[in-house]
Formats: C-alpha cells, structure tokens, sequence
C-alpha cells in the first residue's frame, strides 16, 4: 500500500514515517503567508504576550489586498505590517507594490514542491501548482505557528481526478474548473486533497495548474495538487534560490484514493458561473446575451501573464463596447512589466481597456466597486452575493477569454468565434 | 465553557459563504460588536438586528465556506449567538470557530427536523443535543483541540502555553 502527495508531506512535516487520513499531526510549515492581515496577527501576539518568533525566515509578508492604503485605517495597518517585517528581519516582505501574494511568492521561488504552507487566505491552495501543500488559516492561528512554529492538522483523504483528452480552442483550465465544481457542488471535496492526474494534465502549463489549484478551493479542498514534473522544474528554474534544495514528493504506484473522478476535457466548452455561488455554472450558450456593465479581468485565479495575452489577443485591433469598462488589475508588478515588455500592456489599453495596480484589486472590494443592478463579468473565483460592492449587483464568472470577448460585444459571449 | 448550551434557533440553508456572514469590507476590524453590526446585512431588511433574539445558528451543509477570514467566527459570536450546529462545516471556517472560542457541532441529523424558533439544549459532556423529545448525538472534538474551545479560543490557549514554558 502506498501514499498519496498530502499524505507524504504531512509525514514528513510532522517528523513521522507514515499518516493515514483521520490522523491528527502536529506539523511544521515551511513557509507562512499572511497578507493584509499580517496587522491582525501582530496583535494577537501583542495580546498573548508573545515577541520572539520560531523562525523569522518561515515568514512571508505581503501587502496585497486594498494596496496602496486607501483610508487612512488602511494605512495605519499597512505601517503596523511593515514596521513588524523590519523590526522581526522578514527577509520575504514584499510591500503594496508586488501584487497578489500567491503569485508574488511563487515567481520568487519561495515556493518549492514538498513545501508545506499556510496562509492568511483560502486559495493557499495555489501552491499545489508546483506540487506543495498549501491551506488557508485564520490570523490568530497564523500569529500561533509564528510564535510555535507548528499546527495541528488532520489528514485528509485524497480524490484523484484524471485528465483526458485536449481542450479546444478558446477553452481553458478555467472551464475545466468551473464543470467540475458545477457538478461536484461547493463542498464536492470538502475536507478533502485532490491530485490532478492522467495525460492532459502533464500538457497543461503551470500558469494553466495555478488556476486549477486555485479554483479547487471552490469545492471545498483542503488542498490540491498536480504533481510536479518537467514543466514545474522548468518554472523553477532560475527561481529558486541555489541554497533552497527541493526533493518532489509524487504519489505512490498503490496510493489509496478515496474516489476517482474522469474528465475529458475535448468535450468541454466555455463555462460561466452565474450569481451568487460559484457551483451555479452553466454552459455559455445558456447565459450568451446577457448584458455587462463591467469587465474584471484579476485576481489569483486569472490575472497571470499567460491571461492577460490571451484577452489582448482577442482585442487587438478590436474595441470594448462603449458601455463596458474593462478593468485590468496584473497580478503582480513582474506581470505587470512583462505586458509592458511584449506589446499586451499596449493592445489592452488601445482597445479600451483600463490598467489598476497590481494586486486583488476588485475581486477584494478595492477599486471596480459595483453599484446597485450593475452586472460584473470577471475572471476571479467568486461572485458571492456583495463581494464586490451592492449586494444588489450581480457577478458572473469566466476565463480571460470569455472576458475578452464579451467586453467587445457588452453581452457575455462565445470566445470561440475570435479562434 | 459551560456544559450545556441552550437557546432558540435561527435556520439557515446551505453554503452560506463567509462574505455573507461579514462582507469583506469590515475585514479592517476585528473587535466582536462593531463586526456583528454588519454581520449577515447582504441578506437584507431585518439583518442582522433581528438574529440578536437567537441563540443558536443551525445550517445545513458546508457553514462558513469561502474566504479564510477568521472574522466570520468573531462577528457570530458578536450577535450573542452560542454555538452553531451544521450538516457540515468549511475547513477554514471549522478552524477558526475553535481558534476564536465559538462552539460549533456537526449534526447532520439534527437539520431536517428543527425549525426557525425551536429550543435546543446541547449537552456537552453527553455529546448529545435535545429538540423537543428526540435526542441527536455529534461526534466530540479530539481532546486536544477541545482544550483551546474550553480555553476560549487560540489566543488564551497560547497565553497558558507561554506562561507555562
């Protein structure tokens, strides 16, 4: 009998030979993200009396939500963040100007296959792009592991999804995602770690597997994997730091997974996920026609370099319609400056397009608010009911593509005829 | 933490996110009242003043799903609510009513049969809650999460461990 890639990192993070789900570990975290919330966390240590940390060089600190300050509460907390980075020598700080943390922390190379994370965020479920176990906590539990360098964590049972198949044109790990939590439902792999595994998962590219272990946090995993192999070590390369040393940690031959779910991705078209949850997604050609007031095109899921070239692809030489605004929010200042470099950055603004700075921008309530009956169309992960302004406007999700396409129309339509 | 909880119930149905429990534009707070002011007000006329007369939220599937803020726990227990018992509860969510000292129960039995304004008493040590005549068991915490529950949340717990070190 063999192990899953939850289960192996859960041993050797808790200096055990062998887990089996159910079990609960105290496990140490190679890395501990906290974002915005960092300020929360240095008060719970203020109010336990706590000030030494257990490994200044475990933290990761980046100021991504509402940056720059746009109060002066904002502001007050951003100082807070910035002055404990200085005071504790937070190598890893990366201020208002970086972007979203998950991307700023894996185009720095702190993120490494095997490495166990935790974060003040639930899309810590990125990091098993490149096949590391990452997990969304609170800032008072963030504050415990600074001070206790470890946690309690269960071990959960693995779902093994196989990819078949190749997506067509004009589709993406985005639709793939929204089928599957379509029917698999919001908590279809509650508690759960989920591997992506089978031929066409090895053919999707790392941007692509961020999108996929980002967006299995809507239905409900604990974590998420596709296991690293030559691409992920082509993306880590020049990254990571020379000290780092890193040992990939893949799924036994007789690893027990407690179900196996088939997809086959060359019989998918583009999905969108209608108002208020995320499993309310539907084929495109049920919800083409209806009418957008803005386009979001941001946030963890989809505002990578690889996003932002396919929406300009589509607009270039094309306009928005006179009635969207196509918002443009990077995902991080190294995206930022890529698109400035190849030609993106200038093709999304001519057509229309506006540029925010980097960060999570509207997905996080900053700047793209929505008023009462506007409908929003974005790339993010979630359109909750008042996620991004009046809980009287209404929020669809879809890929880059989808986006594009629909900001050039003002109705939401089938990228597939610009291919 | 006292032994047995009792209370009036208010129901909701499943998946009830955390940007409906508190929208992420009170994340800049952290204090009990001033989130419970906002708690559940997406939801519209009535929210939240009116789960102020409850004691204890009960849900259906997966409570609390979405984003990780632990601020959803602390504006709960803001309105006065005691313990939320649910079909099932978001990890995240899970996680962050023990750190912040809120009692939560799994129950999936319990859901269909109780409604809006019924009376429950939950017995703690028993691991038993009582509607009306009928009795529903939930599964205890392990023993070494339960003590930061009965500690009152992550923080007092560390406090104990740092003055015990």
């Amino acid at each position: 009998m063999g192990f899953t890639i939850a289960e192996k990192i859960l041993a050797a993070k808790s200096g055990r030979t062998s887990v089996r789900p159910g079990e609960i570990v105290d496990a140490y975290p190679d890395l501990v993200m906290s974002h915005t919330a960092t300020w929360r966390s240095v008060s719970v240590m203020q109010k336990v009396g706590a000030s030494k940390l257990y490994d200044p060089d475990r933290l990761a600190v980046v100021l991504d939500h509402i940056a720059p300050a746009k109060t002066e509460k904002n502001a007050t907390d951003q100082q807070v963040s910035r002055n404990f980075a200085r005071t504790n020598g937070i190598n890893k700080f990366y201020d208002v100007d970086a972007g979203i943390a998950h991307l700023v922390l894996m185009e720095a190379g702190h993120v490494a296959p095997g490495d166990l994370i935790v974060g003040t965020d639930s899309h810590c479920t990125i990091y098993g792009s490149l096949g590391a176990l990452g997990t969304g906590i609170g800032y008072t539990e963030v504050a415990s592991v600074w001070i206790t360098g470890k946690l309690w964590m269960k071990v959960p049972e693995t779902f093994k999804i196989i990819l078949s198949g190749k997506l067509a044109p004009g589709v993406y790990s985005k639709d793939l995602m929204l089928y599957l939590i379509g029917s698999l439902g919001a908590d279809g792999c509650g508690y759960k770690a989920v591997e992506f595994h089978g031929d066409a998962t090895s053919g999707l590219s790392v941007s692509e597997r961020m999108t996929m272990t980002n967006l299995a946090m809507e239905m409900g995993v604990k974590c998420a994997f596709v296991p690293p192999d030559a691409k992920t070590e082509e993306y880590l390369r020049g990254r990571m730091d020379a000290s780092k040393r890193y040992q990939p940690v893949i799924a036994d031959v007789g690893a027990v997974y407690a179900k196996e779910i088939q997809a086959d991705l060359g019989t998918l078209g583009p999905m969108v996920a209608c108002p208020h949850e995320v499993e309310n997604t539907k084929p495109i050609q049920q919800v083409q026609g209806t009418r957008i007031d803005q386009a979001f095109l941001g946030s963890c899921a989809n505002a990578k370099y690889e996003d932002l070239e396919v929406a300009a692809r589509i607009l270039k030489g094309r306009r928005v319609h006179p009635s969207v605004r196509l918002i443009i929010t990077p995902g991080s200042k190294q995206i930022l400056l890529e698109a400035s470099k190849t030609g993106v950055f200038q093709t999304l603004l001519e057509s229309g397009g506006m540029f925010t700075n980097p960060g999570c921008g509207a997905c996080a309530g900053d700047g793209g608010i929505l008023a009462d009956g506007e409908v929003c169309l974005s790339t993010a992960n979630r359109n909750f009911i008042g996620r991004m302004g009046s809980s009287k406007a209404e929020i669809y999700l879809s890929s880059p593509a989808t986006l594009a396409a629909s900001a050039i129309k003002g109705v939401i339509s089938d990228p597939r005829e610009f291919f | 933490m006292e032994s047995t909880i009792q209370g009036r119930v208010y129901k909701f149905g499943d998946n009830i996110n955390s940007d409906i429990i508190i929208p992420g534009r009170y994340l800049i707070y952290i204090d009990r009242e001033r989130l419970a002011q906002h708690a559940f007000e997406v939801l519209g006329e009535g929210f939240p003043a009116k789960l102020r007369e409850f004691q204890i939220l009960v849900a259906g599937r997966n409570f609390g799903c979405g984003s990780a803020r632990e601020q959803a726990a602390t504006a709960i227990q803001g309105l006065g609510i005691q313990a939320v018992v649910a079909c099932s509860f978001a990890r995240t969510f899970y996680r962050n009513a023990i750190n912040d000292g809120l009692p939560i129960f799994e129950c999936p039995e319990l859901y269909p049969d109780v409604q809006d304004g019924d009376s429950l008493k939950i017995d703690l040590a028993a691991s038993k809650i009582h509607l009306r005549n009928k009795e529903y068991a939930f599964p205890q915490l392990p023993d070494s999460v339960k003590k930061i529950l009965e500690l009152g949340g992550l923080a007092n717990y560390l406090k104990t461990q740092l003055a015990g070190s």
